[in-house]
């Protein structure tokens, strides 16, 4: 039996994809909680939606200021194109977040609406995006490999 | 990255325009104008910190003085002048709503940076100025260990006190300076959650009938409309049964009530939503009456709908009155007294003087002073103008005005400063022969 153990780079791409789970998840909860705000009207679910919003932004911006450094260190590689998408997906995905948070601080029926459903949907896609290509290893040159 | 942080930096220049007043717009009267609903992702907050009077005084009329007739107190809001002339102060801050969003949490703090840091009394103190010089010869803490007190009234041999979740009373005889008998409860009032947690209080011309008004638990039904059960409404209770009904609907936060003395109808002051543009939705005074529901949360300004509250009402809405008379958005008007007995006289002879505590949600601040809107024959009859100003400089708030009571007897206008906590006494200038 050959006994491995876990390198750096693998310790650092495990800790990135947790990371970036959180934002994952979360906006795509928010989505269900907003759907679950608008049909029903009952307050609980835009007060889940954000918190949800709030969790995924914290982690999403440790996750893009990660994604960030990661693409300075690879400008001269090859991997440097994955890195600028996933890096390009979350920073996106961090702006919308916070107009986001912000369309839920309005009160009641305000705090959802057409652009606020619109803008969880659109962080949620975004975060998926840059969560498969970290976590399949497109952007650390898995599939170079 | 540069051209997100400079969106970022553009969205911020218009959310501060937005937050703006247009000065053209009438902002009071009985027709206020109106502007198109303007939501904004960040709602303009502009909190004044407090800066101290530094012993200067409000500024009032031309053959009027002011002087602080007691000072250090512990958040004073409403006062009662009893009947041989001592004056009652209701100290104190309530509410108990649990902070249930991230906003509540960031924009909680910011509010209380606007407010003074003084522990709440939770008690009334007595002022006696016998000889009416200015000089409250005695002071003391005429009833202690109260919930909240906000609203006051006398009648009858009794002090009615209107804690933020029961009305009490306390018997008192005159020269008291302490209450000898604790607080007897007449009826509870709605306590639950207490986002607006003032109970204001006022007693009709015979005596009979107690009314107060119960604030809303939210903004605009933020909290789910089941905690707004018995919330935004003026009750009428019996003094003599304790029996109470429900006398108007839909007035969101009624934070001041008294008897117009010319027809013995009860008006009261009352604070509008927030976060619909700088000058919306007015705060307004207006008669209560029986009946009639003034279209909170669903509507504002009678059939004004608000986008925000879902599922709409239209059968609500419907029947929806408009206050009387607009007093300027966000001004957060807390106090409202008539002049009886002819008033001060000349300009302040018949009409109402309203304490404006000062707006937190528009870029330009509006309220803290004292305002005077004139009547004829039990109506407004004239546009607010300025009786007590300077409680803003450029530095920020030196205080601001909650309560306000005139006193026919002694011809003063008392003001209750919940910032500096002080007391201001308004009198005419003593001519100098």
């Amino acid at each position: 039996m050959r006994t491995t153990t876990l390198g750096m780079r693998q310790s650092l791409r495990g800790l990135h994809g947790v990371i970036l789970g959180f934002p994952a998840a979360l906006f795509t909860i928010g989505v269900l909680t907003d759907i679950a705000y608008l049909k029903t009207a009952e307050v609980q679910w835009t007060n889940f939606s954000q918190w949800l919003i709030t969790g995924a932004l914290v982690f999403g911006g440790i996750a893009a200021a990660w994604s960030l450094v990661a693409l300075v260190l690879s400008l001269r590689t090859s991997i440097r194109r994955w890195r600028v998408v996933e890096f390009g997906a979350l920073a996106l995905m961090f702006l919308l977040g916070l107009i986001n948070a912000f369309k839920h601080s309005q009160d009641a029926w305000s705090s959802v609406g057409a652009l606020g459903l619109i803008l969880s949907i659109l962080c949620s896609l975004l975060a998926l995006v840059a969560a498969f290509i970290a976590i399949s290893g497109a952007s650390d040159g898995e599939i170079a490999r | 990255m540069i051209r997100s942080t400079l969106s970022v930096a553009f969205a911020a220049i218009v959310l501060a325009a937005c937050g703006r007043s247009d000065p053209k717009l009438n902002e009071t009267g009985a027709q206020p104008d109106l502007p198109a609903v303007r939501q904004t992702l960040v709602p303009p907050m502009r909190v004044t910190s407090p800066t101290g009077w530094d012993g200067q005084v409000p500024t009032v009329p031309a053959g009027f003085t002011v002087t602080a007739m007691a000072t250090d107190l512990q958040i004073p809001r409403q006062m009662l002048v009893l009947p041989n002339g001592d004056i009652l102060i209701a100290e104190g801050r309530g509410g108990h709503a649990p902070a249930l969003r991230p906003k509540d949490i960031i924009a909680g703090p910011i509010k209380k940076k606007g407010n003074t840091q003084v522990e709440s009394g939770n008690r009334l103190t007595l002022l006696r100025d016998a000889d009416n010089d200015g000089r409250a010869e005695v002071r003391t803490v005429f009833a202690d260990n109260l919930d909240a007190p906000y609203g006051l009234a006398y009648v009858d041999g009794f002090i009615y006190v209107a804690n933020q979740g029961a009305l009490v009373r306390i018997p008192w005889t005159a020269g008291q300076t302490r209450a000898t008998a604790a607080p007897q409860e007449v009826t509870k009032l709605p306590s639950r959650i207490n986002h607006h947690w003032t109970k204001s209080l006022t007693v009709s011309a015979d005596g009979q009938t107690l009314y107060v008004g119960i604030g809303s638990n939210s903004n605009i039904g933020e909290r789910g409309l089941a905690v707004e059960e018995e919330r935004a409404v003026v009750w009428a209770i019996d003094r003599a049964t304790g029996a109470r009904r429900t006398m108007a609907t839909g007035i969101r936060n009624p934070t001041a009530l008294a008897i117009e003395p010319t027809t013995g109808a009860v008006w009261a002051v009352a604070n509008e939503r927030d976060e619909l543009g700088p000058q919306l939705v007015p705060d307004y005074l207006t008669s209560v009456r029986e009946g009639a529901f003034y279209g909170w949360p669903y509507s504002y300004w009678g059939k004004k709908i608000d986008p925000r509250v879902r599922p709409q009402r239209p059968d609500l809405v419907a029947t929806a009155v408009a206050p009387d008379f607009a007093l300027g958005a966000h001004v957060a008007a807390l106090g409202l007294t008539f002049a009886t007995q002819g008033g001060f006289g000349g300009a302040f002879t018949e009409g109402a003087f309203i304490g404006e505590h000062g707006s937190w949600n528009r870029q330009d601040p509006s309220g803290y002073k004292v305002a005077w809107v004139p009547f004829v024959g039990g109506r407004p009859s004239g546009p607010p103008v300025d009786f007590a100003t300077g409680f803003l400089t450029k530095e920020g708030a030196r205080g601001r005005p909650v309560g306000v009571a005139f006193d026919p007897t002694r011809r003063i206008l008392l003001v209750a400063d919940d910032l500096s906590n002080t007391i201001w006494r308004i009198a005419p200038a003593r001519v100098t022969p």
